[in-house]
């Protein structure tokens, strides 16, 4: 079982690519992360551009989601929303309409932040957004608060016992609605 | 003193659905102001042995726009991939004269809720085909209740989209 892990906010130090690297730690038996790193390089959505074929970025993108069983993304908030490049990546994954790789597709979604709430406008955001776009949004919550107050030696994000159990808990939802569409 | 006599049976034996000239449709209230109004093409229905049973394809839900299609097949809606029909069966059939109470479970995304249709029958009448027989059912339900919980709080309060949905069912059926 594959889940391919997004993280919403491009910096190489992003407290969110540290979550997903956290995540890695905390993988139930048999599911594997994979984590993209081609979200900067995805272009604009442009119409004109979504044909037969795509910019190269978009087609990695759409290709990476496809190989996935589920996707887990962890976004940062920026102005109480979704980072421009995270919805423009989304914009892309969720077209064409009906046969889009985003449809029906198990997306789990986390969050960190440097604030008091841990993103958690931002994450309510992304799961409406998912939900348009025809993903299959996992309901667990995590949103991770101050966490540049959680940053341990070699850059490793410190979870507590409860933010390890609901990282966990998003994953299995992630993987069980995977499971359950396969006996359906 | 006089007594008028009415019809108190539908006719027995097996009828068969003419997809032709039957429709089933929905109606919900949108935006607070206008009454959305759509159907789905691909059903099939048959009344035999006293019990009606209906089933549709969620995908051959008519809308006008492809995004809106792609959105109500999705898990946010009917969720086609898990549930790909909706159906209905009837547990009684009361017919007094031209008008019909049809009470049955109605499946929705995988919920079963009781639900009275009520409406007219006609015939049946020998036409060129055969004999046929109509209904017109129409039923409504709470959408949330089978799990149809998708909706947006409009700007000035309220929601795009009212929790009542009426369901239309006009049938001509063939005698097998």
């Amino acid at each position: 079982m594959k889940v391919l892990g997004i993280s919403g906010s491009l910096r190489r130090d992003s407290h969110n690519r540290r979550l997903l690297l956290e995540a890695a730690q905390h993988l139930p038996p048999g599911v594997e992360l994979e984590l993209f790193d081609g979200l900067k390089a995805v272009e604009p959505y442009d119409e004109d551009d979504d044909g037969i074929s795509v910019p190269s970025g978009a087609q990695a993108l759409r290709e990476a989601i496809d190989e996935a069983d589920a996707v887990l993304i962890s976004t940062p908030e920026y102005n109480s929303s979704v980072p421009g490049q995270l919805k423009n990546a989304i914009d892309w994954a969720s077209r064409p309409r009906g046969s889009a790789v985003l449809a029906n597709k198990p997306v789990a979604v986390m969050g960190a932040s440097t604030g008091s709430f841990g993103g958690v406008w931002a994450q309510a955001e992304l799961r409406k957004i998912l939900g348009t776009a025809g993903a299959r949004v996992v309901e667990a919550e995590l949103a991770i608060p101050r966490a540049h107050e959680r940053l341990a030696e070699q850059g490793r994000l410190v979870l507590d016992e409860a933010q390890a159990a609901a990282l966990v808990d998003a994953l299995l939802g992630a993987v069980s609605l995977r499971q359950v569409v396969a006996a359906a | 003193m006089t007594t008028t006599l009415t019809e108190q049976q539908l006719p027995t034996g097996r009828w068969t659905l003419d997809t032709v000239h039957s429709t089933v449709g929905y109606a919900v209230r949108h935006s607070g102001v206008s009454l959305f109004k759509g159907g789905l093409v691909g059903f099939d229905a048959t009344l035999a042995d006293g019990t009606l049973r209906g089933s549709a394809d969620v995908a051959s839900i008519t809308v006008q726009d492809e995004n809106l299609q792609g959105h109500l097949l999705s898990p946010d809606f009917f969720d086609a991939e898990r549930f790909p029909r909706v159906s209905f069966e009837s547990t009684s059939i009361r017919r007094d004269g031209d008008a019909i109470t049809v009470e049955g479970e109605l499946e929705i995304r995988g919920e079963t809720r009781p639900v009275t249709l009520t409406g007219t029958v006609a015939g049946p009448v020998s036409a060129p085909a055969g004999e046929k027989l109509g209904l017109s059912l129409s039923t409504t339900i709470d959408r949330t209740a089978f799990g149809l919980t998708w909706n947006m709080e409009l700007p000035g309060g309220g929601f795009i989209l009212d929790d009542e949905v009426t369901l239309t069912a006009d049938l001509e059926l063939a005698k097998a």
